[in-house]
């Protein structure tokens, strides 16, 4: 579904990105890693047209995603949570997930101006649509308070019912589950899988290895700006280059728990 | 003729320096729009007016006082709205927005006890002398200006750097949190350079007031609009950018004057304006990153 | 003559300025409501004033193609230099639409055959009656409240809240920011045209810096959070002036001290629906 080929990013003389390849396969949850600053988040922004590659193809359903604006992109399917909770923090958490459904209300001015069926109908719907990802995301009881009054993981599942709003086929989330205990990583964790039960695809940037090697079907490893591996969770988790980067030239036996705290 | 135009050109230009070098200190080093440095231009113009009247002091004087009214204005202003504001976090359109505030009152204020009518320095205040220079004619006001000027600027760019205090301002410039966690006590300097600026700005406006000797409580508008004009060619909150820019537009006008006609004269700084924010938003020097907290 | 004639007579500009301030406010809160910083409304009034004023004076044109004119005018100005413009961000786009006044005010000086330069306009048939501009005002509101309303006021939200999150939510920034300002040029176009026939004279001085400076506190007094604030801070900023009339130079000071302590102290205008939620919950004690 979705295809980075030989993407590479520089920012003057700084590398970001060398030569990056990956191939997400439709209806998967696709995990990518890495240490911090290997770049991974730079990989969303490609992807979401918010930075162009200095090289390289990235292509979306076999169209390519290049010089579009990112709120095109957008239309094209694919939705972003951030790594920096990026919510509008003056509105509620219903009108936050009803942004989210802008591109399919398509009534013009004068549905608007006049109140016509049409405009009444698709707004009805956009609520009624908010209110149901809320409910997948468990949130729903909190519908009508400010999204700047939820507790940091609450935010972060608001994130994710707000990308969802887009109806996405393809989701991007980085970072799902920073700032959360254990308890609210293994609910997330359920949750996604039922996401990605409706027919979504994820594509999921994280530090927790539990979490990752939990969920995710592929996973690639990012390391200063270069894939260094690509596979399974189990190839993974045994490569030795992977255990490196991570570690340095440690026991392997303490990577679960170092990913754990990156 | 031309040649006549350079000594105008490099006058006016000194003077848009010096006011632009005060408005992007305080850019630079507050992070704010200081819209009110056209009033306190124009409070030190009427300040050494009014010791002169009212006191016959000598012109150097005159120029001295003018300096510290002006930087303490900068400093009230400071203290008493830019601080609050920069304990409150308000997002950096509003201090800007409080300075419009501000320059409204000061302007205002004066016209009341000074009236709006033009108001001239004393006969004699300044010599009416004119000396041949490299075959050019320069009066004594042109001469004092571009002295003065240069002076400033010179020990403006030495002190920023190749002082420690220069360096704790272009550290503030850069991140005020950053610096107060090296240990630079960022309040302090701030005040400091409130003072400064205005005080920059407070010799602009008496330099200018001796030029054209016409002192009007609105005068610092058009120099106002002009300065804005000058940091964003020169790029916000660089020092050098606001020296050259300065000059760049004292002599684009006085050449537009010159080839095209006085009344397009002001045009010349918003066209240059428009122009470079087109092309080159960040100016000649700007960064494009934003400073962080 | 009855008590109504003669409130009138003193009264009636104060009474139809009110309106064309309220326009103003309103427009200038469009381009707020985006999150942009945009100055330039007052040179959007004086080319709608300009235009309107030129077609009924040059033209002999029914009042209706005035106004219509003095929108016009400016929705294609604005338009014109809203696409490099609206690409600045915070400080810039500010810096850039009060240079932009100053623009049209030096453009006004320099065509003195057409706008008679610095000396205006004068003798602009008096065509603009109450009802032109009560219409006017209701019309404005009216839109304005139905775009709130909409996917559109929730873009403006969107954007003023997190621009890239904006675009990320599959909202086109740039157009939105676009129609915010074309639109609120048009408005102030409008208020500009029934200005100018209400006072029957024009100068290039009445739409520069002061002028704007003026708009924008109207906003900033009455809060931008809903559609009330700029009413009501036009409304304040209108009537004030009149209450001081017998200090003179002093009411000009009091608009800047206004300004200041409104940002000192009520940063979120006078009409701020989030303070009022506050307040109520707090069983009505008052809090700073």
């Amino acid at each position: 579904m979705l295809e980075l080929k030989g993407v590479s990013k520089s920012f003057g003389g700084l590398h970001v990105l060398r030569d990056v390849n990956l191939s997400v396969p439709e209806g998967s949850i696709f995990g990518l890693i890495g240490p911090n600053g290997a770049g991974k988040t730079t990989v969303f922004n490609l992807i979401t047209g918010l930075l162009a590659p200095t090289a390289g193809a990235i292509e979306f359903q076999g169209k390519s995603l290049l010089g579009q604006r990112p709120h095109r992109i957008t239309r094209s399917g694919v939705a972003r949570t951030f790594q920096n909770i990026r919510l509008f923090k003056e509105m509620t958490l219903l009108e936050n997930v009803v942004v989210g459904a802008y591109r399919h209300m398509n009534y013009g001015i004068a549905g608007l101006l006049l109140s016509l069926p049409g405009y009444r109908e698709q707004e009805r719907r956009a609520r009624e649509r908010a209110l149901e990802l809320l409910t997948w995301m468990r949130l729903e009881h909190k519908a009508n308070d400010l999204a700047d009054n939820l507790s940091y993981g609450e935010q972060r599942r608001l994130e994710i019912a707000r990308a969802l709003a887009t109806e996405p086929k393809l989701l991007l989330l980085d970072e799902p589950v920073a700032g959360m205990n254990t308890g609210e990583r293994a609910e997330l964790m359920r949750e996604i899988i039922a996401i990605r039960e409706r027919g979504y695809t994820i594509l999921m940037i994280e530090h927790d290895m539990r979490f990752v090697m939990g969920l995710c079907e592929q996973i690639a490893v990012l390391n200063f700006g270069k894939i260094i591996a690509c596979g399974g969770p189990d190839a993974i988790r045994s490569n030795e280059e992977v255990i490196e980067a991570y570690l340095g030239r440690e026991d392997e036996d303490d990577m679960e728990t170092t990913g754990a705290q990156a | 003729m031309l040649q006549q135009q350079f000594v105008n050109a490099l006058s006016l230009g000194c003077v848009y320096a010096l006011f632009a070098l005060g408005f992007t200190l305080v850019f630079g080093v507050l992070g704010v729009i200081n819209l009110a440095h056209g009033a306190v231009f124009m409070l030190g113009a009427y300040a050494a007016l009014s010791v002169i009247n009212n006191f016959a002091l000598p012109l150097w004087a005159a120029i001295v006082v003018a300096c510290v009214v002006a930087g303490v204005v900068g400093v009230i202003i400071d203290v008493l709205v830019l601080k609050p504001l920069r304990r409150r976090n308000a997002p950096h359109l509003i201090p800007m927005i409080a300075t419009i505030g501000v320059g409204i009152i000061i302007n205002n204020g004066i016209q009341g006890i000074f009236g709006a009518s033009n108001l001239r320095f004393p006969h004699g205040t300044v010599p009416e002398t004119a000396l041949e220079i490299a075959g050019l004619h320069v009066t004594v006001i042109e001469l004092g200006i571009i002295f003065v000027s240069f002076a400033l600027m010179a020990v403006l760019m030495f002190v920023m750097h190749r002082t420690q205090f220069g360096r704790a301002l272009r550290a503030i410039a850069e991140s005020p949190r950053a610096a107060s966690l090296l240990g630079i006590n960022v309040e302090r300097l701030f005040l400091v350079t409130s003072f400064t600026a205005s005080a920059l700005g407070g010799i602009a406006g008496v330099l200018i007031g001796l030029y054209s000797n016409a002192l009007f409580p609105l005068m610092g508008q058009p120099m106002l609009h002009k300065g804005i004009a000058v940091i964003i060619l020169g790029g916000m909150g660089d020092i050098r950018g606001a020296m050259i820019g300065g000059l760049f537009l004292g002599f684009a006008e006085v050449l537009s004057v010159a080839y095209i006609g006085s009344t397009m004269r002001d045009a010349v700084a918003f066209g240059l304006l428009f122009l470079i924010l087109l092309i080159r938003p960040q100016g000649l020097f700007g960064k494009v990153v934003q400073r962080k907290a | 003559m009855s008590g109504f004639d003669t409130f009138w007579a003193i009264y009636g500009n104060l009474v139809l300025t009110l309106g064309t301030n309220a326009l103003l406010a309103l427009s200038i809160w469009l381009t707020l409501a985006c999150g942009m910083l945009a100055l330039a409304n007052a040179a959007f009034m004086g080319i709608g004033a300009y235009a309107a004023a030129l077609l009924t004076m040059n033209y002999d044109a029914p009042f209706t193609v005035a106004l219509a004119g003095g929108m016009i005018a400016p929705a294609i100005v604005a338009a014109l230099i809203g696409l490099p413009t609206i690409r600045l961000s915070g400080v810039y786009l500010a810096m850039a639409t009060l240079g932009f006044g100053e623009v049209v005010r030096v453009t006004i000086l320099n065509t003195e055959s057409v706008t008679g330069g610095a000396l205006g306009l004068n003798g602009i048939p008096q065509s603009t009656q109450w009802w032109h501009v009560l219409l006017a005002v209701v019309l404005v509101l009216l839109v304005l409240w139905r775009l709130r309303r909409s996917k559109v006021g929730r873009a403006f939200d969107a954007i003023r809240g997190d621009e890239t999150a904006a675009s990320l939510m599959g909202i086109d920034v740039r157009a939105n920011k676009m129609a915010a300002f074309v639109l609120g040029g048009a408005i102030a176009g409008l208020a500009g045209a029934l200005n100018a026939h209400l006072t029957f004279f024009i100068g290039p001085s009445e739409y520069g810096f002061d002028r704007g400076v003026e708009i924008l506190t109207m906003a900033i007094l009455g809060g931008i959070g809903g559609l009330t604030g700029p009413i009501l801070g036009s409304a304040i900023v209108t009537v004030l002036p009149e209450m001081l009339r017998g200090f003179g130079d002093i009411r000009l000071v009091v608009n800047g001290v206004i300004l200041v302590l409104i940002v000192l102290f009520l940063p979120q205008g006078i009409w701020d629906p989030v303070r009022f939620k506050r307040w109520m919950r707090k069983g009505g004690k008052r809090h700073a």
